[in-house]
């Protein structure tokens, strides 16, 4: 089953500022009492979009100025915490495409990877800034574009990074590793036999 | 040149290069429990593929089950949905499943090592952040996700980038009333929460060497807290004491030689490492957190900071941590008032964190209005506990005595935190609405320091209030 290769992701913004947004807040613990991923959308950061009589706190994802934002911009250590894929398969459900963040826990990174939802890296200042543009301009178009390693606002080009192997499996088509994986499932049976137990 | 353990034991599980640059890494054991799964194995099934290694592969039921009750099925409906799935996933694909009525059954990082599957110089995954704990018996182990768990499944292997290693060497002699829990703390206060990214910790130096394993599990278990995927100890003769006799481990002739094999993957004397860092660990104080990571702590003695004099990129997280925990910079950390104890998790679960409480509250009382919780980590340590009378200790202080499960370290099952309680926990993470509650409040602590706030009903300082002398 090939996949399509991932180059560019394209969309309006939606700016959440904070260090060390961890997963529970992404996806609190009680949403991931399920079977399958199918609505989890509906949950992402939860408890931080709604306060416990269900009104709204008035967080950017609610804010209707940014409804349909593809493109998430958060600060450093995002999705720090837990290895639960419900945190970027929630945030994926909710329309998120692509995050522009300063930092990324490595867990976190590689299950948006494995889903197709790319996290590259800025700099402190620029996540800020390319924040106070969304909120200056809300429906300007973003593409965090992973060929070029570049995340384009408005007309500003702003550098990104990302570790070099996940960005060639998203380029090449191989984000779901799976395919590959099996591809080398003769040799992997070899080394089994060789390993002592 | 000289290999660190985690070279050695990636050199020898390397399948093959892949085209993007990541290795095909293979996977000596897989563990699986039933929060991570289910979408894993359905996964599998949409591609018709099969669980090519099952015999490499065990399962547990630990984050959402019960404590107080093993009846079936269970009040939470989603919950028994979910255990199942596991069952017939495990049952489809003849997989190993320590369920109840094995009578091994426990929260996946507890039950690894105390059965022998969890062993010096293999790999090991799991869909969970704290199996970086098995890295104490010198595996590599480390969280994965779910769409991992089926590249697992399907082929035992993973798509992966080598970690860099960093050595991390405690020495001398803890202090009385000084844990391997606040050892670990101590390290994710000085490295912070993300100084780990990209790496795996080598725990090492003579404090280390010293450490029971279960002591070495408690610092291996919190790695991924500073960010760092694994964590590890080289095994040495307290490992394989350790393991001798455990039910999945080589007898005989194998034994011997599975013993010189592990010797062998210990780190080289001329090993080299990304970097390297010292801790002396007679200046470990006990430690408290007092934030929304467990790298915002303090020592018991300490008083909590003023987000204005940390270094810039932790203003933003303290600021957010005083607002939600209501605590005051400035004020001692001692003297906060808890409402709820709980000792249990895959850090603090084991048989000698139990016998440690125990023995420091015979006789005492848990302060009114404290509720107070023991949560044996597996059946095994539940069995044993209770053959040591620890139980009739816990029940007379006016502890709950539970049964094994994750509980309420993470809201999953049934024991959460109610309104904005605050609770004095041997578990891992203290971030806002971890233990169930949006609003609940975490203290991060040993097990001892948590058995002292219950009996005063708020933090002091074990030192000052349980005797260390006959001991020592």
């Amino acid at each position: 089953m090939a996949l399509q290769p991932i180059k560019q992701v394209r969309g309006t913004g939606v700016y959440v500022p904070g260090d060390d947004i961890d997963t529970d807040q992404i996806i609190p613990a009680r949403f991931m009492r399920c079977v399958t991923f199918d609505g989890l959308g509906q949950y992402a950061f939860y408890d931080r979009r709604l306060d416990q009589s269900g009104a709204s706190l008035g967080h950017p994802l609610d804010d209707p100025r940014f409804a349909g934002a593809g493109i998430f911009v958060a600060g450093r250590n995002f999705g720090c915490g837990s290895s639960r894929e419900h945190a970027p398969q929630a945030m994926y459900r909710f329309g998120i495409r692509a995050v522009v963040g300063e930092s990324f826990a490595e867990i976190f990174f590689d299950n948006g990877i494995a889903m197709g939802m790319p996290c590259v890296s800025v700099g402190h200042d620029d996540a800020r800034q390319i924040g106070q543009a969304i909120e200056a301009a809300a429906k300007v178009e973003i593409v965090v574009d992973i060929e070029e390693q570049i995340v384009r606002i408005g007309d500003r080009s702003i550098g990104c990074t990302m570790p070099e192997n996940g960005r060639q499996s998203l380029l090449a088509g191989t984000w779901d590793a799976l395919e590959v994986l099996l591809a080398g499932a003769d040799q992997a049976r070899a080394l089994a036999e060789r390993l002592p137990c | 040149m000289g290999r660190n353990l985690f070279q050695k034991v990636w050199d020898r599980h390397l399948v093959r290069m892949l085209p993007n640059g990541k290795a095909q890494l293979f996977i000596g054991v897989h563990l699986i429990h039933e929060v991570t799964s289910p979408q894993a194995f359905a996964m599998l099934r949409e591609r018709g593929l099969e669980v090519a290694y099952p015999d490499r592969t065990f399962a547990t039921v630990d984050h959402i089950i019960p404590t107080d009750t093993r009846q079936r099925p269970w009040q939470d409906r989603r919950a028994e949905e979910m255990v199942v799935a596991l069952e017939n996933n495990c049952r489809e694909c003849g997989i190993t499943f320590f369920d109840v009525a094995s009578g091994s059954q426990g929260i996946v990082h507890i039950i690894g090592p105390e059965l022998g599957i969890s062993r010096p110089g293999i790999t090991l995954a799991c869909g969970d952040s704290h199996t970086s704990t098995h890295g104490a018996l010198g595996a590599v182990a480390f969280g994965i996700g779910t769409s991992q768990a089926r590249d697992i499944l399907a082929t035992q292997t993973l798509a992966l980038d080598p970690l860099k290693v960093r050595r991390i060497a405690v020495h001398g002699r803890l202090q009385p009333g000084v844990y391997a829990k606040d050892v670990i703390l101590q390290i994710l206060q000085t490295l912070g929460v993300n100084g780990g990214l990209g790496y795996a910790y080598e725990y090492a130096g003579d404090t280390v060497e010293n450490m029971s394993i279960e002591q070495r599990l408690t610092i291996c278990n919190m790695s991924i807290e500073g960010g760092a995927r694994a964590g590890y100890v080289n095994p040495d003769q307290t490992a394989f004491d350790y393991l001798k006799g455990r039910p999945y481990v080589p007898t005989g002739d194998d034994w011997d030689k599975a013993v010189q094999r592990w010797r062998d993957v210990a780190s080289d004397p001329d090993a080299t490492y990304e970097d390297e860092v010292s801790f002396e660990a007679a200046a470990i104080p006990p430690i408290v957190t007092w934030g929304i990571n467990p790298g915002q702590s303090v020592g018991v003695d300490e008083k909590i900071p003023d987000p204005d004099a940390l270094p810039e990129d932790k203003q933003d997280s303290a600021r957010r941590a005083l607002k939600h925990m209501r605590l005051a910079p400035g004020t001692p950390i001692k003297g906060t008032k808890i409402d709820v104890a709980f000792v249990g998790s895959c850090t603090n679960g084991r048989i000698s964190d139990l016998r440690e409480v125990a023995r420091h509250i015979k006789g005492r009382k848990v302060a009114r209005g404290v509720k107070a919780l023991v949560v044996p980590g597996s059946q095994r340590v539940r069995t044993q506990a209770m053959d040591e009378g620890l139980h009739e200790v816990f029940i007379d202080a006016g502890f709950e005595w539970r049964e094994p499960g994750c509980s309420m370290c993470l809201g999953m099952n049934p024991d959460k935190l109610v309104g904005d309680q605050v609770c004095a926990s041997s578990s891992n993470r203290n971030f806002i609405g971890r233990q169930g509650s949006p609003k609940g409040r975490t203290l991060l602590m040993s097990p001892a320091m948590v058995a002292a706030a219950a009996l005063h009903g708020e933090v002091v300082d074990v030192r000052e209030v349980f005797d260390y002398d006959s001991t020592g």
